[in-house]
């Protein structure tokens, strides 16, 4: 099963919505709790970061017997370096993202605990793609 | 503790989800910082933060949380009750600052989550 959401960049009162309608898709599918909170913790975090730090963005969903597949892709500034960005503390984030309770620098650190596999690429000035792989065995 | 009781303990406004006052609550987490709240994997939980947005409601509907205690009176706006209805959660206005709410909290039996 396929689903595509659309991100805005800069437009936090609508941050969360994709990640919200994949955690109803995934209840309906009886999924277990723990796991799709595992997925729409990282999930979140990843449409937060575009709405922070892109200008646009989009979700796939892929969810098969055995796993649920998604992607992250923006077109924004992209991330000159990943195995920084991947620290945790350390970010860039604006002021206003700081007024939105993110911007600590622990998004992607939570989304690598949180996803069974995570890779992130990026290409400065185009944007970035994050891919989340999580078991549901 | 029954989110009832907590209700009391902070003098506190209950803004929505009144069904669900009976419910129990085991453990409190205060922050403003919304990636520290999703690092939780914590069963009945209150979230006591200052930050009243969007984002907060979101952020207890990613991570399971079922109610959400605001301090220092801060204004729960309507969208946000909104979301909130939609995912059965409990919100409450209080007048106490972060850590008076927390003090009365803690002294009323309710556990930190590390
Ligand atoms: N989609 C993205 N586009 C551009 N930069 C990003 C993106 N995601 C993350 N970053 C960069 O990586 C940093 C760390 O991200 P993260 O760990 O989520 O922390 P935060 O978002 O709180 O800053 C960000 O501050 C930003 O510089
Ligand atoms: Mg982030």
């Amino acid at each position: 099963m396929k689903f595509k959401y659309e991100i805005e960049g800069g437009n936090f009162s609508k941050a969360g919505n994709a990640s919200s309608a994949v955690k109803k898709i995934l209840k309906q599918l009886n999924v277990p709790p723990a796991i799709i909170k595992k997925l729409v913790v990282a999930l979140y975090e990843g449409e937060v970061n575009v709405v922070a730090h892109a200008w646009n963005g989009c979700i796939h969903v892929d969810i098969e017997a055995d796993r649920i597949f998604v992607s992250i892709e923006d077109e924004g500034p992209g991330i000159p370096d990943i195995e920084q960005a991947m620290q945790e503390g350390y970010s860039t984030a604006s002021q206003a993202v700081r007024e939105m309770g993110f911007g600590a620098g622990m998004g992607l650190p939570n989304m690598k605990k949180n996803a069974d596999y995570l890779n992130v690429k990026s290409e400065v000035g185009k944007g970035t793609t994050v891919e989340i792989i999580t078991f549901l065995k | 503790m029954k989110i009832s009781r907590l209700l009391e303990v902070l003098d506190g406004e209950l803004v929505c989800g009144e069904r669900f006052l009976d419910n129990e609550v085991l453990w409190g987490f205060a922050s403003d910082l919304m990636s520290d709240v999703l690092t939780l994997d914590t069963d009945k939980l209150v979230l006591v933060t200052g930050l009243n947005n969007l984002q907060t409601i979101r952020t207890a509907e990613m991570a399971d949380i079922e109610c959400v205690v605001f301090v220092r009176n801060k204004k729960i706006l309507p969208p946000m009750i909104e979301i909130a209805s939609e995912h059965e959660m409990v919100l409450i206005e209080c007048r106490f600052s972060m850590f008076g709410a927390i003090a009365r909290l803690y002294e009323a039996g309710l556990k930190p989550v590390y």
